[in-house]
């Protein structure tokens, strides 16, 4: 195990496109920390002498939008949340679905088909209808955003780990681990989990940006954070309806999001590759 | 394989039923009705209201003269936009979108198997890099940031292209909106594209091909690419949902007339019909694409059809 | 008279990140007019790349040297639209594995005319034509039938006879043969012998027939060449092959096709040891470890192909007549 771990670790080092989006993603989230500290704005302050001004003019380093909040410190603060959001949800469908692919694969049989199936028929449904059906009807809580994120993060997750089991299931050591009278949940535990780590830490990483980019969109339409907290995806929206007169609200959030899901993304191409971890 | 081809629409049509029957349901489940949005009204107004649309009925009564009313084509009215009926709605809006998706769609399938088969062509190049990371770029950034970027670059700063509006017939309206609509589809397909390529490349049938001395673009035309096509087949309908779902975000920001805001705004203000009319649509174009893939599996693959 | 191919102290290696591999070692062949070769050795001799070369086959990691011609003009690092009017007309090649080397999703007709199409410029209508009559040749029942077909609808054994009449289209001087039968089973086997034995008599082309197996080439060459470790190490005419081998190598190898008449041995001959692995880069004999009449001079010198036109030997004590 230690040694997969290095050869991994090599081959990622070697990947300057890699190497180089861990690095912006790692500076944006210790800015998004430390942002507040060295700001001398407030998320806030409406600065009405300031109103839709241009950066670097004033003490706003990226100006301010419409009403004269400061976007430097509104847009930390907007990825802030993303972020949180977009960590929290991968975390509950990454658990969602490991637990789910696992017991899928290991029992495997009627069990397993059954499961798969619900999953494939999930997988069809266009989900983002789904869930902004659902968002609407049944109010615009950040509850049920989490839960419609939830529905749709861990399908993937649950696919590729019950396609691991099930290779992990024929293996040795599991059989001696029955014979041993070991229960159903401890082996799942002790043997099986360990041993889709790999693939799971690929796809965890790909899911987040995917789920960061869910929540902005459902923000950008209006149904997903609402005021006065910020999301990229509002911060966005709102910069969308002034872009012609002050092009800066959009483009400070917009490059934000962008920078994020691309070194994401990229990173976690990085990293399956490293891994060097097939499609379930 | 026509047999199979009509089990399939068969199989569509109650798939079809489930989803008008679930959303219908759900629809009503929800807390509000129709009506909640607009001034407080007197209660006989509000009652005579009901009536008129016949809300007042028992569910399942209400559930049925819908499918009846279905049958003869007629979606029922709106409840929002009073003047109109829901047929009328879609109908003044589906071409706009129509066009927008498939241009957007054909676009993305175009220049993504180029660029793709490029890539595949020059593994390993800087060229092979440099489009596998636009690629990356298309796939990554969503479409409500592209979009307005794109806007900017083109519309404010460069004054090419108009950033919004729209006007019938005219090309320069769309074309942001389209290009911005077809770039994640675009990357994946291209993608998709050079690593099935990369795949049939090796195979001894291509190996076979080349000993014969055949031209390189008849190699590739007539020998490796259908082959190669085979994963963006199965890429075709998630493309098609991809497209649909980012005509919400142009068409909104883009200020277009097209059906994309009818179903966010139905579904705020518990227009019923309009958002049953628009799952139906959606829906349809999905199953239809599902089934137009199958066939097309059978074109690329002969071994298929037996 | 002109070689219609022939070969120069070619070389060729392989770079692969781990280090570099030499396939083959100063091969110098010739094969005349109408003449058929065998060529004989076990996997990692070099014998596949040798062809692979003439055909402008070889992968992309791989560097060739020395010069190999074709019909007196030099085919290493000619133009590549020279070399693809050669390759599918002049010279031509029939593959190992008839399942996968003919494209699933096209019509044998279409795969057969392309070559006619391409080469001689012949509408499509009369290449199909065509086609179908040289189907017939190479005895393809119902061959207008067959044109309409998709190669998973044909058997191995006529998968392969699709192949041989791909390769006489356009009527070739050389049609190199690579394993023909290795994938097909016992029978069909010897009927594609057969063919390849009537196809000659009637074409009249050179023929490179690559086997593992001295049992397959026996019956169809004129003249064979043994290669080990990316050498020729034995070059005769096949009377003077099976009767008289020379080289150690040969000789085992002789010894190990099981004969029908004669007594029955308890176990079946085999050849001790391995061929080098293809990374070792040899001075000497490669032979030396495995040959029973190794001596110093072996280990230290290599030896070269040495002899009369009808038999020649690259050893240094050779087998006595």
């Amino acid at each position: 195990m230690g040694a997969f771990a290095d050869e991994a670790a090599r081959r990622l080092k070697s990947n300057p496109a890699a190497v180089a989006a861990l690095s912006v993603t790692c500076a944006i989230i210790v800015l998004t920390l430390i942002g507040p500290w060295i700001s001398p704005n407030d998320v806030q302050t409406l600065d009405w002498l300031h109103i839709a001004a241009p950066p670097g003019r004033s003490a706003h380093w990226f100006g301010t939008d419409r009403l004269g909040r400061d976007l430097f410190v509104r847009t930390l603060a907007g990825t802030r949340v993303s972020l949180a959001i977009g960590l929290a949800a991968s975390v509950v469908s990454l658990l969602v679905g490991v637990t789910y692919g696992a017991i899928a694969g290991y029992i495997g049989g009627r069990t397993d088909h059954l499961m798969m199936r619900l999953i494939e028929i999930l997988s069809g449904l266009p989900l983002i209808f789904f869930v902004i059906f659902l968002t609407v009807i049944f109010g615009r809580s950040e509850y049920l955003l989490f839960f419609a994120i939830g529905a749709v993060g861990w399908l993937t997750m649950a696919r590729i780990v019950r396609g691991q089991t099930l290779s992990i299931r024929q293996k040795e050591f599991i059989e001696a681990a029955i014979a041993s009278g070991a229960s159903t949940g401890r082996i799942i535990l002790r043997h099986v989990v360990p041993n889709v780590i790999g693939p799971v830490i690929v796809y965890a990483t790909l899911t987040v940006p995917q789920i960061i980019l869910l929540e902005s969109f459902l923000s950008f339409l209006g149904l997903g954070i609402q005021e006065p907290g910020a999301s990229l995806g509002t911060l966005i929206a709102e910069g969308a309806a002034e872009m012609e007169a002050a092009p800066w609200i959009l483009l400070v959030p917009g490059s934000f999001l962008a920078l994020l899901l691309l070194c994401l993304n990229i990173f976690g191409d990085g990293l399956r590759d490293a891994l060097d971890v097939k499609d379930g | 394989m026509i047999r199979y081809f009509f089990t399939r629409l068969a199989g569509a049509i109650p798939t079809l039923l489930i989803i008008v029957t679930a959303t219908f349901f759900l629809m009503r489940a929800a807390p509000g009705g129709p009506f909640d949005q607009e001034q407080t009204l007197p209660p006989e107004i509000m009652a005579n209201l009901q009536r008129a649309y016949g809300l007042d009925q028992p569910i399942w009564t209400q559930y049925g003269r819908y499918l009846k009313s279905l049958m003869h084509g007629d979606f029922g009215p709106s409840f929002k936009y009073k003047d109109f009926t829901v047929t009328e709605l879609i109908g003044q809006g589906f071409p706009v979108t129509l066009q927008l998706g498939v241009i957007a769609m054909a676009l993305a399938l175009s220049v993504g198997i180029l660029l793709g088969t490029f890539a595949a062509l020059h593994h390993n190049s800087a060229a092979d890099y440099m489009t596998m990371s636009l690629a990356v770029v298309g796939i990554a950034i969503p479409t409500f940031v592209v979009l307005p970027f794109l806007g900017l670059l083109f519309g404010v700063f460069l004054h090419w292209l108009p950033v919004a509006g729209w006007e019938s017939g005219s090309i320069r309206h769309l074309a942001l909106p389209v290009i911005a609509l077809a770039l994640p589809p675009l990357a994946y397909i291209a993608r998709l594209t050079r690593a099935g390529m990369l795949e049939v490349l090796r195979s001894d049938y291509i190996r076979t091909a080349f000993a014969k001395g055949l031209p390189l673009h008849t190699l590739i035309l007539r020998h490796a690419l259908r082959p190669a096509l085979m994963p963006v087949a199965s890429y075709l309908v998630p493309a098609v949902a991809s497209i649909m779902t980012g005509s919400l975000v142009v068409e909104s920001i883009a200020g277009l007339p097209g059906i994309g805001r009818y179903l966010v705004q139905g579904a705020l203000n518990r227009d019923y019909t309009l958002v049953l009319g628009m799952v139906i649509i959606y829906s349809t174009l999905l199953i239809g694409m599902g089934l137009l893939v199958d066939l097309l599996y059978a074109w690329l693959d002969p071994r298929v059809r037996h | 008279m002109i070689p219609t191919l022939s070969t120069h102290e070619l070389s060729i290696r392989f770079s692969h990140r781990a280090g570099t591999i030499q396939a083959v070692d100063g091969v110098s062949l010739k094969i005349a007019p109408a003449e058929c070769v065998g060529i004989v050795g076990e996997s990692g001799s070099g014998k596949t790349q040798v062809f692979m070369a003439a055909m402008g086959l070889l992968a992309g990691n791989a560097k060739a040297s020395g010069s190999v011609r074709f019909e007196g003009s030099e085919l290493l690092g000619a133009e590549p639209s020279m070399l693809n009017r050669v390759r599918g007309s002049k010279i031509t090649m029939i593959f190992q594995d008839p399942m996968t080397s003919l494209t699933p999703h096209l019509k044998i007709g279409t795969q057969l005319a392309e070559v006619m199409v391409s080469h001689l410029g012949m509408p499509w209508g009369d290449a199909r034509a065509s086609a179908g009559r040289m189907l017939d040749r190479v005895q393809v029942p119902e061959p207008k039938r067959r044109l309409n077909q998709y190669p998973h609808e044909l058997s191995g054994g006529m998968r392969q006879r699709v192949m041989i009449a791909m390769s006489l289209l356009c009527e070739p001087s050389l049609v190199i043969a690579d394993e023909p039968t290795t994938a097909l089973d016992v029978t069909v086997q010897e009927q594609i012998i057969e063919l390849l034995r009537a196809v000659r008599g009637e074409f009249g082309m050179a023929l490179a027939l690559i086997s593992h197996d001295l049992a397959v080439v026996a019956g169809l060459a004129d003249r064979i060449l043994v290669m080990y470790a990316g050498r020729v190490v034995e070059d005769a005419s096949a009377q003077e092959l099976f009767r008289r081998p020379r080289h150690p190598y040969t000789a085992e190898l002789l010894k190990c096709i099981p004969s029908i008449s004669g007594p029955r041995p308890l176990r079946l001959p085999t050849l001790a040891g391995q061929p080098p692995r293809p990374g070792e880069m040899l001075e000497a004999c490669p032979f030396t470890p495995r040959c029973s009449r190794a001596a110093d001079r072996c280990r230290i010198e290599r030896p070269q192909l040495m002899g009369a036109a009808a038999s020649q030997v690259a050893c240094h004590f050779p087998l006595s007549s």
